[in-house]
């Protein structure tokens, strides 16, 4: 009977733990992606500077507004460009970005093909 | 063929390095975000300084008038240097200066108008920085030019003698 109640205690507390780490998850994983722009290098969810801090508060706000992930993105990208994100779209700046890795894929997948499958 | 590939190939690719590094020499590290400007001012409903009441954007911003918003805070240094400049604006019956006091504490805000002038018609309070945030500001001072609820001018940092002749000019 005493395993099974220390059992229980330590799955409660198991549970607990997990609720309270999900409370803010969805938060984080936004501000995780959203670059603080007043120091290099670091993101919202990183920084503890006076820009990161409101900018933490913001979320929240957009989230108890009933905002989605993407609308919080797009409203951040209205007011600081493309920057704020780590993830930037597919736009005129980016193309070559995202396409170059495809190219030398397709490359060198070539260049595999000519040596090695078409010699036999 | 094949000889003659490797060599250019290798040629190729050393351009493209060059002209990446080259292009970036110029780039500046430090990222100031594009001026986006046109863009149509928040709304929000905000408390303002001095007055203990509660306004909204819509009541603030009228159309067909030229507005000033500066974001400033007690604890800025650079907000000390530019004061004069706003005080000096604040002469132009165009244009109307809003204030936005950027996480300050009340009673130091308003002994920084009382020693310096208040050059404000009205003062937002934004406490928690979200505000300042919506106007897609990332510190202080800024100043936004506002006309016809749509943001025509953005200065990010301290004005100067030479804004200042830029902004009478664009109010003319």
């Amino acid at each position: 009977m005493k395993i099974f109640k220390n059992f229980i205690i330590i799955f409660l507390l198991l549970i607990l733990n997990n609720v309270y780490a999900n409370e803010n998850s969805e938060r984080n994983e936004i501000t995780k992606n959203l670059r603080c722009l007043i120091c290099q290098g670091q993101s919202v969810y990183d920084s503890d500077s006076d820009f990161a801090n409101s900018m933490k508060i913001l979320v929240d706000q957009k989230l108890d507004e009933g905002l989605s992930e993407n609308e919080i993105y797009v409203y951040f990208k209205e007011k600081y460009g493309d920057w704020i994100l780590y993830d930037p779209g597919l736009n005129k700046n980016t193309y070559l970005l995202w396409l170059l890795p495809i190219f030398i894929f397709l490359f060198g997948g070539a260049i595999i093909v000519k040596s090695f499958i078409l010699k036999k | 063929m094949k000889k003659k590939l490797i060599p250019y190939s290798i040629i190729l690719i050393f351009l493209i390095i060059f002209a990446v590094f080259y292009k970036s020499l110029k780039d500046t590290n430090i990222y100031t975000p594009e001026t986006k400007i046109n863009n149509d001012i928040p709304i929000f409903s905000a408390d303002l300084l001095l007055l203990n009441e509660n306004s909204i954007s819509t009541e603030i911003f009228e159309l067909d008038k030229f507005y000033l918003l500066n974001i400033w805070a007690s604890w800025c240094v650079p907000c000390r240097d530019e004061h004069p400049i706003l005080m000096s604006l604040s002469k132009n019956n165009k244009l109307t200066i809003i204030g936005m006091n950027y996480k300050d504490n009340k009673k130091n805000a308003k002994s920084f108008l009382v020693e310096l002038g208040n050059p404000y018609e009205k003062i937002i309070v934004d406490k928690n920085g979200t505000n300042s945030i919506e106007w897609g500001a990332f510190g202080v001072p800024e100043t936004f030019i506002i006309y016809n609820n749509k943001i025509i001018k953005k200065y990010i940092g301290p004005l100067n003698q030479e804004l200042f002749t830029e902004i009478q000019k664009i109010i003319k």
